[in-house]
């Protein structure tokens, strides 16, 4: 989709980054009655990024959301959404998408499109035509004047997220935007918020897929019991584990076994060879790989693996909340 | 595409907003299978009435009249028979038929009462003399006929051919007060009753609307885009514009009726404002009423997660309104009571006693008092509506669900 995104000024709140920010919360509070759905959440998220907000269901990620796009005023803490502490201010520059989709199911695709423009406040006429167009860009065209209750829910779903972008939002804020989409869908969606983020606009997503924000996000905030304990480039989440030493040797003891930390997990195999995976020594490789030649421990392969985000994520948010991430995750994550 | 010219203030007004949501509730209506429906709904109660009155007046036509027997020694008989025919043009319908039995009086109670058994078409026996006349049969019947039956005696035993002088018939338009008074009266329940039960259909239809919206989900894409005062406004203003047109389509058909059937339908008392006026005022005072009566239930809605949570809180409102509309009936009987004065100020009750006093009193001023008042009401009553409607619409988290039931009353204790 050509977009072409007004870039003016506005005012920011830096945080010491060369890139100004398009949304900074700090110690947002949330309460519902008794329960505390978010408790101080930190988020900064640089202008043009692809930013995921990451947890499993019931973390806090759909409240924080909400509270970033107006729907509901924290209890406590500030927002600051394209430099405006109350977001309505500037709705025309937002586009949201909702976890829980719903169009009016008697409206034409084209038209729903149109309203949801018109929301923002993009002209019905101009709205119409922007809606036709992306339809057919999006190889829609042929749903355009069908009623949203005589489409599939995937194609229901494509046309509300058109509609998040008819007005050309500065700012995208999607809520689960993968679930209940297919593979191919997911992939269209993909590029789509890639095309977004290439044009200049800053896209945030909640989701409780690691492949997806590892995949497409430059920074993400770990959400989980509504606090948010980390929050900042996915290189910097996999940086809080050490790198993984995986090596691969014919002898099984010897001198050389001083080099290789004491709670290093280690397997023989059937062949006869004996694996080792431990974390990579502060003191750096080479004087491990020195051990282990002057030791003769007979190297057959020795790899170094950065630590992957779902690891990180079991290391910043526990072991609870990385189970509780794969169960609501399970069945998308390979899409 | 370029950036468009038309969003530089970076938001809606919350006036434009609502105008967004009319438009869509408004065009999403009408141009809806539902809406024919509704505009047919007042056409059944009129149709099962009409028919229910046509076989009640078939029913009526073909059901056997009472008959009184007679049964009186000599011509007394036929005196009594020619009496009721010679008077039954100026008594009407209130006569019983009368039929000749036989020429003598029966022995006693017993043998009349025999007579009565055999001759199943009879209602009561008439016997005695034109002096002393006897009537036999069921209580109720002689607690109906006796005095129309001695008049019918009396003019019996004087019988001679015109008897009764012709009364000379001057018929003149001009009403005394009480007639006008009481025809003013029914105009003014005409106009009460039609109000109440607009005012009914059409906030009821605001709260379907909104649930109807909380089940497309829709509704936290609006609460993202545009302030929830403008949703509330968009929604009520909407609902509003499609009962005028509900109204002007029914006026319409109103008057084709009554141009088709003329004086076969009952007429109301001009009322005391007159009728372009009444008619005006009418529908000042359904749109005040119901702008609050709808924001009330928008406020319910908004509170409601589910349509049984609407319907346990509606039920309330819609009794609490039925007492209301008693009350302004009762009020409307004595103009200018303290009665009557109460059920103008409050401002449910407001827009019914008002136009009843419209139906009564030619004085203008208290409209205009009352409209400025109601006017008022209107604005704090949307205003606190769509506050609450805005703090109570979007709800998160499990709080949301897990102790949905909990929340339900607590959202009841804080609105109240």
């Amino acid at each position: 989709m050509p977009v072409n995104i007004d870039l003016g000024e506005w005012a920011v709140t830096g945080n010491g980054d060369a890139r100004p920010l398009a949304i900074e919360a700090r110690a947002l509070v949330k309460h519902f009655d008794d329960f505390t759905a978010v408790d101080g959440v930190d988020l900064a998220v640089p202008e043009g990024s692809i930013y995921g907000i990451l947890g499993p269901n019931g973390a806090g990620k759909t409240t924080t959301l909400r509270m970033l796009v107006g729907i509901i005023d924290p209890d406590a803490g500030v927002r600051r959404v394209l430099g405006h502490e109350r977001p309505h201010e500037i709705a025309s520059r937002i586009g949201y998408l909702p976890e829980e989709r719903g169009l009016y199911p008697a409206m034409k695709a084209y038209e729903a499109i149109a309203f949801l423009g018109a929301l923002r406040g993009l002209p019905l006429a101009e709205g119409r035509r922007r809606g036709r167009a992306l339809l057919e860009a999006h190889g829609l065209g042929y749903a355009a004047d069908r009623q949203i209750r005589q489409l599939s829910k995937g194609m229901a779903q494509q046309v509300q997220l058109l509609g998040t972008l008819v007005h050309e939002p500065r700012l995208v804020i999607l809520d689960e935007p993968f679930s209940g989409l297919d593979a191919l869908n997911q992939g269209k969606l993909e590029g789509m918020i890639r095309g977004l983020a290439d044009n200049g606009a800053t896209v945030i997503f909640s989701t409780h897929v690691i492949a997806h924000a590892e995949r497409m996000c430059d920074e993400v905030a770990i959400i989980a019991g509504g606090k948010v304990p980390f929050a900042g480039p996915v290189d910097v989440a996999r940086d809080r584990i050490p790198p993984q030493v995986l090596l691969e040797t014919r002898a099984g003891d010897g001198p050389w076994r001083a080099a290789i930390p004491a709670d290093a997990r280690t397997a023989r195999k059937a062949n006869g060879t004996h694996h080792w995976q431990f974390s990579l020594p502060a003191t750096g490789v080479e004087p491990l790989l020195r051990a282990l030649i002057e030791g003769d421990a007979g190297i057959l392969s020795l790899s170094i693996e950065r630590a992957g985000l779902h690891d990180a994520f079991v290391a910043i948010a526990g072991e609870a909340a990385a189970h509780a991430l794969q169960d609501g995750g399970a069945g998308e994550a390979d899409r | 595409m370029s950036t468009q010219s038309s969003r530089t203030a970076g938001r809606l007004s919350t006036l434009a907003a609502a105008l967004v949501i009319a438009r869509r509730d408004f065009t999403a209506i009408l141009f809806s299978r539902s809406f024919l429906f509704f505009l047919l709904g007042p056409l059944f109660p009129v149709v099962v009435g009409a028919l229910a009155g046509s076989v009640g007046n078939h029913a009526q036509s073909v059901a056997p009249r009472p008959v009184v027997g007679v049964a009186m020694e000599g011509p007394a008989g036929s005196r009594v028979i020619e009496a009721r025919r010679q008077l039954a043009p100026n008594m009407g319908d209130d006569l019983p038929e009368f039929t000749l039995v036989r020429a003598a009086p029966p022995a006693g109670p017993e043998e009349a009462g025999k007579l009565l058994r055999e001759r199943h078409d009879l209602a009561v026996l008439m016997s005695g003399t034109l002096a002393h006349p006897v009537l036999t049969g069921p209580p109720d019947h002689l607690d109906q006929w006796r005095g129309r039956l001695a008049l019918i005696l009396g003019h019996a035993r004087e019988l001679r051919p015109q008897a009764l002088p012709e009364v000379q018939l001057d018929r003149i338009v001009t009403r005394n007060r009480v007639d006008l008074r009481h025809g003013q009266v029914m105009t003014a329940q005409a106009g009460q009753t039609l109000l109440f039960l607009l005012t009914m259909l059409l906030a009821g239809m605001v709260l379907s609307n909104l649930v109807e919206e909380k089940g497309n989900k829709i509704i936290e894409t609006l609460a993202a885009a545009i302030p929830m005062d403008a949703v509330f406004l968009g929604k009520l203003f909407a609902m509003l514009a499609v009962s005028l047109v509900g109204i002007a389509v029914w006026f319409a058909a109103g008057m084709a009726i009554h141009l088709v059937a003329g004086s076969a339908l009952p007429t109301l008392d001009p009322p005391a404002v007159g009728w372009p006026l009444f008619y005006v005022l009418g529908i000042v005072y359904f749109s005040l009423g119901y702008l609050v009566l709808g924001s009330l239930f928008l406020s319910i809605g908004s509170m409601a997660v589910t349509v049984r949570d609407v319907q346990t809180m509606s039920m309330p409102v819609t009794m609490l309104q039925l007492i209301v509309f008693f009350f302004a009936s009762y009020a409307m009987t004595d103009t200018g009571s303290a009665i009557e004065l109460l059920a103008v100020a409050i401002p449910f009750s407001s827009p019914f006693a008002m136009l009843a006093r419209a139906a009564v009193s030619p004085l203008l001023w208290p409209h205009a008092l009352a409209i400025a008042g109601q006017v008022l009401c209107v604005a704090v009553f949307v205003r606190l509506g769509a506050g609450l409607f805005r703090r109570r619409v979007m709800k998160s988290g499990p709080a949301g669900g897990q102790s949905r039931k909990r929340g339900f009353w607590r959202r009841l204790r804080a609105a109240s």
